[in-house]
This record gives structure tokens, C-alpha cells and sequence, in this order.
């Protein structure tokens, strides 16, 4: 049995080859019931690979992983009778209408499609899509799929929902209505497990998170936690061509600088006195802010272009 | 982990098959015509013109003949299309095989609902066949409805068969080789349209390797009447198709979505 403090998902030295590339590289993690973990990190992180590997979708190269102290992927088909999955691209099936769509899918878990109408109509009215209830699938919004994918993924009552980058691609209006659902759910005492590359995303929902690049993991932690521990609470943040002359300047007042593109960010726990400099200069563009994950995240994961 | 360990089918399996019908449902006006329209034509086209010239097949009426071999063949086909087109636009384009191992469901449970499916669907075939061939006069009594059961089982063997070819496709024109190779000789050599034994020897032999030889010689003394020869050689024969085509696709399968 789980007790509360036992991880509900853990891995130790989890690896994937695909071939001879190495997608993820000896990552450990531990999932607390009731939290809210985050993978962030850039394309080709390994970050899908390794959802699909909890649930016995991928099977692992090496190392250890449980969940729900089952054995993955050996035990994986319990273990996703108890785990609702959100995938990166919607799997929708175009056939059948919205209500269809859950409806059908309930009987994948040994439902009755009979007994669960008033969890459809409960789901429905959760993902904001009732009055669409009798709609195809393919007449919906990117927002309006991503949430019916959702509510998909709850029919089974799950313990834990997996979601890769579930508001990747979606205008502002439609994540927030994501993110609120979200926060509902975990307020409700469900598990997530989300991967994104959006800082915001993290910041709003993970109660822990660990960054990954190249398949392993480079650090983890509360969000928070994780700013403190590697970058100064505050940045300025120069643009424009004359934004280099300064880098100079910055460093001789304590900054630690970054130069990105256009940009140079100056890293610094005093920043009064350079901020005091650049006020007197003409021509330049400039924004002071505290720092956050992004910064966390540039850091250690470096500059480069990815794609 | 070993995708050629022995598939485990449960309950599951049902799920996959509900959906499926569910989704015929919805088109069935189009699927009817298409059940109905395509032998009509062959028993009224053939039978008739064809059975002008030749009269008497096998000492039964051209169109009797051609009725109890095209149940096989249709049965074959309908199999056929469905393993193959349908199961690769759900596994691959559609990506709803994808949604469907995200539940408690297994490649192994998948594919026997597919399987069952491809199996009610040739049943299908075979009813309207059955019913246009007893309106024509062709089918001399109620034992007739014996070969239901059998044309369910030669969907199930041929639905083995075309799920290998949608396990190994990577895209919808290499169906076009399994039928050229393996489909299109079945139906001109199995006995559909003339008795086997009008074939050279060696061809004789060679036809009794095929699945549908098997499948003609259950349907036609079913359907037309006559002695029922060797029935548990042609059951087997047709049985092991199935059972053997199940596994090879099923292994195939997880190897490749479970990557
Ligand atoms: N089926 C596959 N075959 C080969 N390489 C793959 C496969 N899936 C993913 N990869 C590679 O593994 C790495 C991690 O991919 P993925 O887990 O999808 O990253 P992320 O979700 O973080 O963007 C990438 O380099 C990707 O190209
Ligand atoms: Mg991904």
C-alpha cells in the first residue's frame, strides 16, 4: 500500500537509447501524492520520453521506476487504470462527437458506457463544453480539443494526470481557462505530472519541478527554491545596439553579465548604483526586474537556439 | 521486454469491437449499399451472363456455384480492406490506437477487437450475400445458415493476414503489393469462379496451401447443397491462419508503437 509519504511515482537511474542516442540519461525523481511536478526543459529534452516511459508506453533502457509502488513497465496496464493521460498532439478520435468521445473512451476502462452518463455530463460542464456536447471533434478550437482531451483523461477518476505540454500552441484565453482547470484539480487532491517549456506554466501551477536538458536532469525544486539557488533576485535587462557598451560597466559594479542576441542581462543583488548610471543615459532601453525561472532556466540549460 | 511473448487477450478486446460497430453505425446507409450493391452485381453480372454459356457447374446451376464460392471471397475481401486500410488509418494517421494504449488496454487486446471486428464485418457480407442469393432462387434449404459461422471465421483468418501487412506498411500503397501477390491470385485460382480440380496438378497442389481454397470448399456445399467433405481439415486450416496471423501482427504491433 501507499503511505501518504511514500512517493506515488519514482524513478532512479531511469535511462532510454533509442539506437545509439541516448534520449534520458540516469534521472532519479520522487512524486509526492497530491503535488504538482513539473519537467521544464527545451525541445529534445526527453522530457515525453520519459512520461511515456511511467506509464509503460516506452520501455526503459535501465534503471528503476515505480508507481503507485508498482513496478513500471511490468505492472504498467494497473497503472494506468489509475492514471489519466493528456498526450502532446490530440488524439481525439474524429468519428464520434465530443460526448462520444468520452463516452467510448470510458469503456476502454472496463466502464459501462450505460453507467456513465452523469460523469460526462459532469466532465463536460468541467471542460467548459456542454452546449458542444453533440459536436465533431475536428469542428472544435485547438483550446476546446485540449480540454476535451482532458476531461477524457479523467473519466477514469484518476489518481494521477500525465500532461505533456498541455497548453503548447493555445492563445492566452485558452490557457488561463487551462491553467484554472488545472488548479482545480490539484486543489481537488489529484497528482499532476506536467511538462512544458513555458516558465510562466511552472510558476503558476508546479510545486516542484526539475529542469532537464540532454536527457538528464540539471537541478529541481520548489520554483521558488530553484531561483534563489541560482541566480541574483534581480536583473536589468539592456537592448537596443548600445546595450554592449555597457557590459563593462555592469561588471565593474558587481553584475554578473549575459549577453543574449541584442540583449545583456545584468545579474545583481545591489543593483541601485548601475541602475543609477543608466538612468543618466540617453538612447537605451532598459527594464528591471526581479528574477524568475526563466532566468533559472537560460542559466542552466545556456543560450543556444534549439528547435 | 519481449514482443514476441504469447498475446493475452481479455474483456478489453470488446471494448475495441463496440467501438468500431459504433462508428459503422453512423455510415451504415452507405455500408448496406456496399454489402447488397457489390455481389447483386457479381450474381446477377456473372450468374446470369456467364451462366448462359456455361449452365451447369459441378452438376449445380453457374449461378449456385458462383453464389457459395463469391460468400468466400467477399468475406476475404471485407477482412481484408478492413485489417488493412482501417486498422492503419487508426494506428498510424488517426493515431487512435495511440489514445487507446493510454487506458488499461494492450496491443494484444487492440488487435483481437480489431480481429473480431474484421470478422463481423465479413459476417455482414455474408448475410446479404446469403439473402440475394436465396431471392435468386440459388439456395435450396435452411441448413444454408450453417455458413455464417463460417464466413465469421474466414474473416477472423483473413483479418490475421492483413494486420501483418498494417503492422509492416508505412504508408497505404504497400497494400497494393499484398494484393497483387496474395489477394487478386487467391480469388482467380481458389474455385470461386470454376472447381479447382480443372487447374494443372502442380497448381492443385500449390492452391491447397491457400486459405481460401479451404474457405471455398466449406461455403459451397453450405450454401448450394452437397456433401461436406473433410470440414475439420478446412476449419483447421483456416482456424491456424487466423491464430498464427494474430500472434505475428500482435508481436509486430508492439514493436512498433511500444518504441
Ligand atoms: N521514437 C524515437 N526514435 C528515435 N529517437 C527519438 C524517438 N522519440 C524521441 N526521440 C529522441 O529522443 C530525444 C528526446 O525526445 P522527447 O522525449 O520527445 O523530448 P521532449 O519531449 O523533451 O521534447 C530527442 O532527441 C528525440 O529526437
Ligand atoms: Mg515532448
Amino acid at each position: 500500500m501507499n503511505t501518504p509519504s511514500s512517493p506515488l511515482a519514482s524513478a532512479r537511474g531511469l535511462v532510454k537509447d533509442f539506437g545509439r542516442h541516448r534520449a534520458v540519461d540516469g534521472i532519479d525523481f520522487d512524486i509526492l501524492r497530491g503535488t504538482c511536478f513539473g519537467f521544464l526543459g527545451p525541445n529534445g529534452a526527453g522530457k515525453t520520453t520519459t512520461l511515456k516511459m511511467l506509464l509503460g508506453l516506452a520501455p526503459k533502457s535501465g534503471g528503476e521506476l515505480s508507481v503507485y509502488d508498482l513496478p513500471v513497465p511490468e505492472r504498467a496496464r494497473e497503472v494506468r487504470a489509475r492514471t489519466g493521460l493528456v498526450p502532446q498532439a490530440d488524439n481525439l478520435d474524429p468519428d464520434f462527437s465530443v460526448a462520444e468521445n468520452l463516452r467510448t473512451y470510458a469503456t476502454y476502462f472496463g466502464m459501462k458506457p450505460d453507467d456513465v452518463g452523469d460523469r460526462v455530463e459532469r466532465l463536460l460542464a468541467f471542460a467548459a463544453l456542454t452546449d458542444r456536447s453533440e459536436a465533431k471533434t475536428d469542428t472544435l478550437s485547438g483550446g476546446m480539443k485540449r480540454r476535451l482531451t482532458i476531461a477524457r483523461a479523467l473519466i477514469n477518476e484518476p489518481e494521477m494526470v500525465v500532461l505533456d505540454e498541455p497548453t503548447t500552441g493555445l492563445d492566452p484565453q485558452a490557457r488561463h481557462i487551462i491553467w484554472s482547470r488545472l488548479n482545480e484539480l490539484r486543489e481537488q487532491g489529484t497528482t499532476l505530472i506536467l511538462t512544458t517549456h513555458y516558465m510562466e506554466e511552472v510558476e503558476r501551477l508546479c510545486d516542484e519541478l526539475v529542469i532537464m536538458d540532454h536527457g538528464r536532469i540539471l537541478d529541481q525544486g520548489a520554483p521558488k527554491a530553484l531561483v534563489q539557488r541560482h541566480v541574483e533576485p534581480e536583473v536589468i535587462e539592456l537592448r537596443g545596439e548600445r546595450a554592449g557598451v555597457f557590459a563593462d560597466d555592469a561588471q565593474g559594479l558587481g553584475c554578473r553579465v549575459e549577453q543574449m542576441g541584442s540583449s545583456l542581462y545584468c545579474y545583481s543583488h545591489e543593483p541601485g548604483e548601475f541602475l543609477g548610471r543608466l538612468q543618466s543615459a540617453t538612447g537605451l532601453t532598459f527594464m528591471h526586474r526581479p528574477t524568475g525561472l526563466e532566468d533559472v532556466f537560460l542559466k542552466l540549460t545556456g543560450r543556444e537556439l534549439r528547435d | 521486454m519481449n514482443h514476441w511473448r504469447f498475446p493475452t487477450v481479455r474483456s478489453g478486446a470488446f471494448a475495441v469491437w463496440r467501438r468500431n460497430i459504433m462508428v459503422w453505425r453512423k455510415l451504415i446507409g452507405p455500408a448496406v449499399v456496399m454489402n447488397f450493391g457489390e455481389p447483386t452485381l457479381y450474381l446477377l453480372g456473372l450468374g446470369f451472363g456467364l451462366g448462359h454459356f456455361v449452365g451447369e457447374m459441378s452438376g449445380m446451376p453457374y449461378l449456385a456455384f458462383l453464389a457459395s464460392g463469391i460468400i468466400a471471397s467477399s468475406a476475404m475481401t471485407t477482412a481484408t480492406f478492413e485489417g488493412m486500410y482501417s486498422v492503419y488509418t487508426r494506428m498510424d494517421p488517426q493515431r487512435t490506437y495511440e489514445a487507446l494504449m493510454a487506458t488499461p488496454l494492450e496491443v494484444d487486446d487492440i488487435l483481437a477487437g480489431e480481429m473480431l471486428w474484421c470478422g463481423t464485418k465479413s459476417l455482414f457480407s455474408g448475410i446479404a450475400i446469403l439473402l440475394v442469393a436465396t431471392l435468386l432462387g440459388v439456395v435450396p434449404g435452411w441448413q444454408a445458415l450453417w455458413v455464417l459461422p463460417v464466413v465469421f471465421l474466414i474473416g477472423l483468418c483473413f483479418a490475421g493476414m492483413a494486420m501483418i501487412m498494417s503492422a509492416i506498411a508505412s504508408n497505404y500503397d504497400f497494400f497494393n503489393y499484398y494484393f497483387v501477390l496474395a489477394i487478386s491470385p487467391m480469388f482467380i485460382l481458389c474455385g470461386v469462379f470454376y472447381p479447382i480440380d480443372s487447374l494443372p496438378d502442380v497448381a492443385q497442389g500449390f492452391v491447397q496451401l491457400l486459405p481460401l481454397t479451404h474457405a471455398v470448399a466449406l461455403t459451397r456445399p453450405l450454401v448450394a447443397g452437397g456433401e461436406l467433405t473433410q470440414p475439420l481439415l478446412h476449419l483447421g486450416v483456416l482456424a491456424a491462419y487466423g491464430a498464427v496471423g494474430f500472434y505475428i501482427s500482435v508481436a509486430l504491433v508492439r514493436k512498433r508503437l511500444l518504441v
